[in-house]
């Protein structure tokens, strides 16, 4: 195992009950000690400080503190509406499109203040990219769908864009299922294929993030191991978060592995720990699947 | 004691399932139990039938191996366990193994009453090796206990009292040593009675292997291997 992949990530204490037990702030301030600050802050992809999320007025994310490792696949797992999907959109602005959205805290993306007045959403959005629960190809071609958003990013020589789409859609893995027939509707094709499709629209801009939301919950098997799969080969190019409510899937692709519950980050350690040792009995009940 | 809560999941047919395999464990256990009592009884008395039946017991423990073995193999691919349970499976899933070997140990013990002559037998050594089938047995015992009730401490207990164990066989060694010294004659009687005390000493080092997979289970920390003195920080 790499030094990396030994280094725990990193996070912090806002999250902790009231009645938290001793032993649990041990825990905590182990892993804060576990990683030193300068090479932490090195590999950082994204980091969130007392992020706090109300949709009109409900909340939604309790003070979530944490850091997400670059160039790993780090999974939240939690029951419905423990906050992890709003956690997600919090990291590319997508819940800027909601006017009853209030956030506090911040969130930086390789060191950058994401909620800066001065940040250019739609680049944010080039460069955390994000890919949802059901496959949503554009009524266009396949080509054309990769294509997209090169397009508006001003690239205009056909044989630039015939070069990114084809990088595009072998680093999805969908290459040579679609090699012969770009020019069909991509609406034409399996779930799988529209969701690997998906995937190589948003690799298509070059992104340096991929943020998942549930994204093979509407494929099956075959298929799920496809994504998961590419998962795995895309890793060594992009920092990778996924929220996945399969929890075997979260074991079988993720380095690191989060457990939400009621808008707070409960624990947050290698996936290795968290399915064979947690340190929260919340954790614990939840993916043995006690009574919490 | 610990409370891992093996009755708490959502699905009662799992909570059923480990119940279920944890409870053919401790059958196993006993067997295993009076498996072994039965040989050191055998082999102090020079009971050759007693030790023959320690020898037939042992179809019922490799059955019962083989069928935990499958139970496991069933919870692992139909429930995938994690954390608590998955240590449970494999705690349960080494745990058998050395108790079916316990049961080879005890068998070999037995074996030996069958073709040694108990008169030749002399009485300081048959108390020696009573005395050491005793403490075997109340690690045994001891361990079983400790799985039963998921009791960290009293497995830690087990795992220090092996020592006595081993300071008790090398204690019998060296009085074996003397006598094969004194009475050549006495060699192939005295050879099997030292194969019969490492068989007693290995028993010893299973227990304590069954107490470091109770200990894993508990606290998630494989103490495979390392000082006795890390373990007690």
């Amino acid at each position: 195992m790499s030094t990396e992949e030994n280094a725990r990530p990193d996070l912090q204490s806002d999250q902790t009950e009231p009645d938290q037990t001793p032993s649990d702030q041990t825990h905590q301030s182990d892993l804060l000690e576990a990683v030193p600050p300068a090479e932490e802050a090195a590999k950082v992809a994204i980091a969130a400080d007392r992020l706090s999320l109300n949709y009109a007025g409900r909340p939604a994310l309790d003070a979530v503190t944490l850091s997400i490792r670059h160039g790993l696949v780090t999974a939240f797992i939690g029951p419905s509406g423990c906050g992890k999907s709003s956690l997600l959109r919090c990291f590319n602005r997508l819940n800027d499109l909601n006017d009853e959205c209030e956030l506090s805290g911040t969130v930086t993306i390789n060191g950058e203040d994401i909620y800066r007045p001065d940040v250019d959403v739609i680049d944010l959005r080039r460069r955390v990219g994000m890919v949802f629960q059901r496959p949503n190809p554009f009524p266009k071609s396949i080509f054309e769908n990769v294509a997209f958003g090169p397009r508006l990013q001003g690239v205009k020589s056909m044989a630039a864009l015939e070069d990114t789409v084809e990088w595009s859609l072998r680093g999805a893995a969908l290459w040579d299922e679609v090699k012969g027939r770009l020019d069909r509707s991509a609406l034409e094709l399996s779930s799988g294929q529209q969701q690997r499709l998906v995937i190589a629209r948003a690799i298509a801009v070059k992104p340096e993030i991929l943020l998942l939301d549930e994204p093979c919950s509407s494929l099956d098997p075959i298929s799920t191991l496809k994504v998961e799969e590419l998962i795995h080969d895309l890793k060594s190019r992009y920092t990778i978060v996924i929220v996945t409510h399969n929890m075997q899937q979260a074991a079988r692709v993720s380095d690191y592995t989060a457990f939400m519950n009621q808008g707070r980050l409960v624990e947050y350690d290698s996936t290795d720990v968290i399915f064979t040792n947690p340190k929260d009995k919340q954790t614990e009940d939840y993916i043995t699947g006690r009574y919490g | 004691m610990a409370d891992l809560n093996l009755d708490q999941h959502i699905s009662q047919q799992f909570n059923d399932e480990l119940e279920e395999v944890r409870s053919k464990v401790l059958r196993m256990g006993g067997i295993v139990e009076s498996q072994l009592s039965d040989a050191v009884r055998a082999m102090i008395q020079g009971d050759q039938n007693l030790a023959r039946e320690v020898a037939d017991r042992d179809i019922e423990v490799n059955a019962l191996e083989v069928d935990i073995d499958d139970e496991c193999v069933r919870i692992l691919a139909r429930r995938q366990p994690a954390a608590s349970d998955l240590r449970l499976v494999m705690a349960v899933i080494k745990t058998i193994t050395d108790l079916e070997r316990i049961g080879d140990e005890a068998k070999r013990v037995g074996r030996m009453v069958e073709t040694e002559l108990s008169g030749m037998l002399a009485e300081d050594i048959r108390s020696e090796i009573g005395y050491m089938g005793e403490l075997v047995q109340q690690m045994l015992t001891r361990v079983l206990n400790a799985f039963a009730r998921i009791d960290v401490d009293m497995a830690v207990d087990v795992i220090k009292s092996d020592n006595n164990v081993d300071v008790k066989y090398v204690s019998i060694t060296r009085q074996l040593i003397t006598h094969m010294a004194e009475d050549p004659r006495s060699i192939p009687t005295v050879l099997k009675v030292q194969w019969a005390a490492r068989s007693m000493e290995r028993i010893g080092d299973r227990c304590q292997n069954i107490a470091e997979y109770i200990i894993y289970l508990v606290k998630g920390q494989d103490i495979r291997h390392t000082e006795f003195a890390d373990l007690i920080d």
